[in-house]
């Protein structure tokens, strides 16, 4: 164990992980490492296929055939993850560590009321009383936003929104120190979006857990993360304090993500997007992942990957041309 | 005032605009045959597509923005209203089905390129069949070096070799380039976009709205670009319309409607867009309580009017009439009779 991971509630530390398909191994995650301090909402960004979804299935060791880890640590305050049994690991997830699902409508049963799809977790994994975890049900919509009247509604008597705070009050349901959100707002209205992000900072605040929040949309994150991540086919790029990864992106990718967004409000400026398409993961780029999309690359870029640098501000980059930051 | 909106920037000569929209709605059955009730999707729509501009049409699901534009391609009947393509009224003139001579005109993208394309078919095929069908191109020659052609104009290069390629061995963002391909071959003058962009991945999604912008500018064609996505609708729509619920409730143009909302759900839904330029320095979003109401048999009134912080007893009787703010910008809510 690291120094620096000293205190981290969550430290993941050079993770590969592999899915073995018919057209060879994919790379999904290739040696990744980053932490969660207690009470930290690191947001990890990055497009399909990038990697982000099976850091969070990792973490909880709920990798399916044919995906392995073939390396790396996950460390959860100070324990490896990845060295624990069975019976280790059941006593472990959802006191440690919750998943928020991406899809509410596939996560809930749709044939078993909300408050028992609560409860269950409960009386299962802190053998709690059932009246005692109907209480505490009652308490979770509360806290989330849902009327506790609608406690025996089945999922489908649930607007979308509603149903995705279900699956937070679930998640919540044994008051974990760290909860994984996987794209929670992504097949929700804008407004309803906003209503449950508003929802989850609100909850961080009161019960200081701590979030690893993954998405495709960099620009939640600014008003959400302290920390963000970008993901590259499977690397992380570029990783630094939130504020600090907007107005200064280093890397050429984060940058092209920025310019992917056009935004609602200052003046109108035309955007390019990234030229290129992301990579197939068969058979990846050499050296830098990034280089054939690159307006900056040279030589050098398609032989090695780059070493990662980090500046005075803790702004880590892995690039051997970064922006020099400052404009956007 | 009546909904006929007085037409804005209308181009010399043009005596009608290309596509004006008139009352047009759509109501679902549903139920038994004993006890039919109507799903309200859309009610009393009207607007106009002047030719080479980008209409914006932005709202969440549900607000019946897709079955707006699904009737105005025709793929489903409207209940009432009228569809008026360069002065003809085609649903009178063109009762039970449209015109080959009116597909041709309007050409429809949908959103998701990876069940829009034929997984059999090369993307060639694709191409070479609106060509056929729709006299085009005759010659096996002419068809090939056409194919060729609208391939390169949607950035699908070396053009030769795509056309070879199945779609399965192409990306999201390049399904959708031949989507679009298909929709120009047979030279329309308006396409009808759906969320073309919702399902491709962020990095690739502004060279999709580009290539329509380039459309717009180079073949002068009009697109109704539908999203609930409201930056991108500033980013491309010359106009936006905003629809909630299955009406439009405000219009005009885009940076107007951006900068002065004028209906309170377009300020909800304004403030609802993440903006990391605004995000950390004012986070004031205004809040609508509750959900999308129900659209089987709705009370009268604006459909707002229950999450509507401003609500009056007025706008529980009747939808409020079309009221222009100035010659660029209108809206349809009480706070401003």
């Amino acid at each position: 164990m690291n120094a620096e991971d000293k205190g981290a509630l969550l430290a993941v530390r050079d993770l590969s992980v592999e899915y073995l398909t018919p057209r060879g191994a994919v790379k999904a995650v290739d040696h990744v490492s980053f932490q969660i301090q207690p009470g930290e909402v690191v947001g990890l960004a990055g497009e399909s296929g990038s990697g982000k979804s099976t850091i969070a299935h990792s973490v909880l060791r709920i990798l399916r055939p044919p995906a392995v880890i073939s390396g790396g640590e996950i460390l959860f305050r100070g324990d490896d993850i990845l060295g624990m049994t069975q019976q280790q690991l059941e006593a472990f997830r959802w006191k440690n560590v919750a998943l928020v699902f991406q899809s509410a409508m596939n996560a809930l049963n749709p044939v078993v009321s909300v408050v028992d799809q609560v409860t269950d977790t409960m009386m299962v994994h802190q053998k709690m009383p059932r009246k005692e975890a109907e209480a505490r049900a009652t308490e979770l919509f509360r806290v989330v936003g849902i009327d506790p009247a609608r406690l025996h509604s089945y999922p489908h008597e649930l607007s979308g929104g509603m149903r995705q705070r279900a699956v937070i009050a679930i998640a919540m349901a044994l008051n974990p120190p760290l909860l994984i959100m996987d794209e929670p707002t992504t097949a929700l209205d804008v407004v309803v979006q906003k209503e449950i992000l508003r929802q989850i900072i609100a909850l961080k605040r009161d019960f200081g857990f701590s979030i690893l929040f993954i998405t495709h949309d960099l620009s939640l994150l600014v008003e959400l993360a302290d920390t963000i991540a970008i993901m590259y086919a499977g690397q992380i790029v570029e990783q630094a304090g939130s504020r600090e990864l907007f107005d200064h992106p280093r890397h050429h990718y984060t940058q092209g993500l920025m310019n992917s967004f056009p935004s609602i409000s200052g003046p109108k400026r035309r955007l390019t997007g990234i030229p290129g398409a992301p990579p197939d993961m068969v058979a990846p780029p050499s050296g830098c992942r990034f280089h054939p999309r690159c307006l900056a690359a040279q030589a050098c870029c398609a032989e090695k990957v780059p070493a990662p640098t980090m500046d005075e501000n803790g702004h880590h980059v892995v690039c051997y041309f970064p922006l020099e930051g400052g404009e956007r | 005032m009546t909904q006929s909106a007085p037409i804005v920037n209308e181009k010399e000569g043009e005596r009608f605009p290309l596509l004006e929209v008139q009352g047009l709605t759509k109501h679902f059955p549903m139920g038994t045959f004993f006890k039919t009730r109507f799903v309200h999707a859309v009610e009393d729509v009207s607007f106009k597509v002047q030719r080479g501009e980008v209409v914006a049409l932005v709202g969440e699901s549900g607000s019946g923005k897709s079955t707006t534009i699904r009737m105005v391609a025709r793929l489903i009947d409207a209940t009432r209203g009228s569809i008026v393509y360069q002065g003809e009224d085609v649903l009178h003139t063109e009762r039970t089905h449209a015109s080959l001579r009116y597909r041709s005109k309007v050409q429809m993208i949908f959103q998701d390129p990876f069940s829009s394309l034929n997984g059999v078919k090369s993307i060639g095929h694709h191409l070479e069949r609106p060509l056929q069908i729709h006299g085009k191109a005759t010659t096996r020659a002419e068809i090939r070096s056409r194919v060729e052609e609208l391939l390169t104009s949607v950035g699908l290069n070396p053009a030769w070799e795509f056309a070879g390629k199945y779609p399965h061995e192409l990306s999201g963002g390049q399904r959708q380039r031949v989507a679009i391909a298909r929709a120009l071959a047979v030279e329309p003058e308006l396409i009808l976009a759906d969320e073309p962009i919702s399902m491709l991945d962020v990095s690739i999604r502004m060279g999709v709205l580009n290539l329509i912008e380039a459309l717009k500018e180079e073949n002068q064609i009009a697109f109704i670009y539908i999203t609930h996505d409201l930056a991108s609708a500033r980013y491309i729509g010359d106009k936006t319309m905003v629809m909630y619920a299955g009406r439009m409730v405000e219009g005009g143009e885009s940076e107007e409607l951006m900068h002065h909302p004028a209906h309170p759900y377009t300020r909800v839904l304004i403030s609802a867009v993440p903006d990391p330029h605004a995000g950390l320095r004012t986070n004031q979003a205004v809040a609508a309580r509750g959900e999308i109401p129900s659209l089987i048999e709705p009370p009268p009134g604006c459909p707002f009017a229950p999450r509507c912080a401003q609500v009056m007893p007025a706008c529980r009787e009747a939808m409020p009439p079309v009221r222009w703010l100035n010659d660029a910008h209108w809206v349809r809510c009480m706070l401003y009779e």
